[in-house]
């Protein structure tokens, strides 16, 4: 049942990035393209999606999920040095590509080989993470 | 309000259910580079069924969908230095940050979590940075 719910939410994610523009690279390039023809869809996309999560988030209190025995824990508040490197590495690939981890898979079905070969590079990177993750910041990493 | 920003915002709020069906159901956060990333390195051997049936329906929704939408396109640059580059540093940066848009971005900033403002104020601030320097400073983008 996990599983079914999970390919559920996939397919509900994938859809909600495609009908928002967001497997669309000009349109994310054109947010944060400040000095530029800048456009502000992103935010309405942010916007849209935070204020669900955020009424999800406040009913969790005091209960338990459906299919599973607690909720996420609130992760640690330390910012260490991984959080503001990996975030800032992960923006200028962002920036350069327009595509972030989840439009990266919803818009494969676009065809052509480019997003597979962002895709097979994102993975690759994702492999090298773990040992330089370690060597920044030897504190277990929260999760 | 122009069109695109409806839909950005419908679009949005599709997310933000899916994301909010996730947490309650499922007990876990939605995020995109956490559920890939621990398929890749072995971190989610232990869930990899759930992880690999939602990246599926990420997959196979939009590309069901794509034919049947006029409007709907992308536009990835044809530059192989700046996809493998680009890849390269998505794929390291959200695992070294652990979260990307959809972990830190949604998932984090809803439940006002320190950590998740701060990424998203450094993955946007290096992203509009890069744009400014590679699209309007050395045209390569």
């Amino acid at each position: 049942m996990r599983i079914f719910v999970a390919f559920v939410v996939g397919s509900l994610f994938g859809t909600g990035l495609l009908i928002s523009g967001m497997t669309d690279t000009t349109k994310v390039q054109g947010w944060l393209d400040l000095f530029g023809d800048w456009d502000p869809t992103l935010a309405f996309v942010m916007g849209g999606a935070i204020l669900p999560m955020a009424l999800a988030w406040a009913w969790t209190k005091g209960r338990r999920p459906v299919l599973a025995d607690a909720f996420p824990a609130r992760p640690d508040p330390r910012v260490g040095p991984n959080l503001v490197l990996g975030s800032t590495l992960f923006g200028a690939g962002w920036g350069l590509s327009g595509l972030c981890p989840g439009p990266a898979i919803a818009s494969l079905g676009f065809g052509g080989t480019g997003g597979v070969a962002f895709l097979i590079a994102m993975l690759c990177g994702m492999m090298i993470a773990p040992p330089l993750r370690s060597r920044l910041d030897p504190r277990p990493s929260p999760v | 309000m122009p069109y695109e920003w409806i839909m950005g915002l419908a679009g949005g709020g599709l997310i933000g259910v899916a994301a909010a069906i996730f947490l309650l159901v499922n007990g876990r956060i939605m995020g995109a580079s956490g559920l890939i990333g621990g398929l890749v390195d072995g971190s989610g051997r232990h869930d990899w069924r759930e992880r690999a049936a939602l990246l599926a329906g990420l997959f196979l929704a939009p590309a069901l969908l794509v034919p049947f939408m006029a409007g709907a396109q992308t536009h990835l640059t044809n530059n192989w230095g700046v996809i493998i580059i680009a890849g390269l540093l998505v794929g390291v940066g959200t695992r070294l940050a652990n979260g990307c848009t959809s972990g830190h971005g949604v998932c984090g900033i809803s439940r006002l979590s320190l950590r998740g403002i701060v990424a998203t104020v450094f993955y946007i601030g290096a992203g509009a940075l890069t744009v400014v320097v590679f699209k309007h400073g050395l045209g390569i983008i």
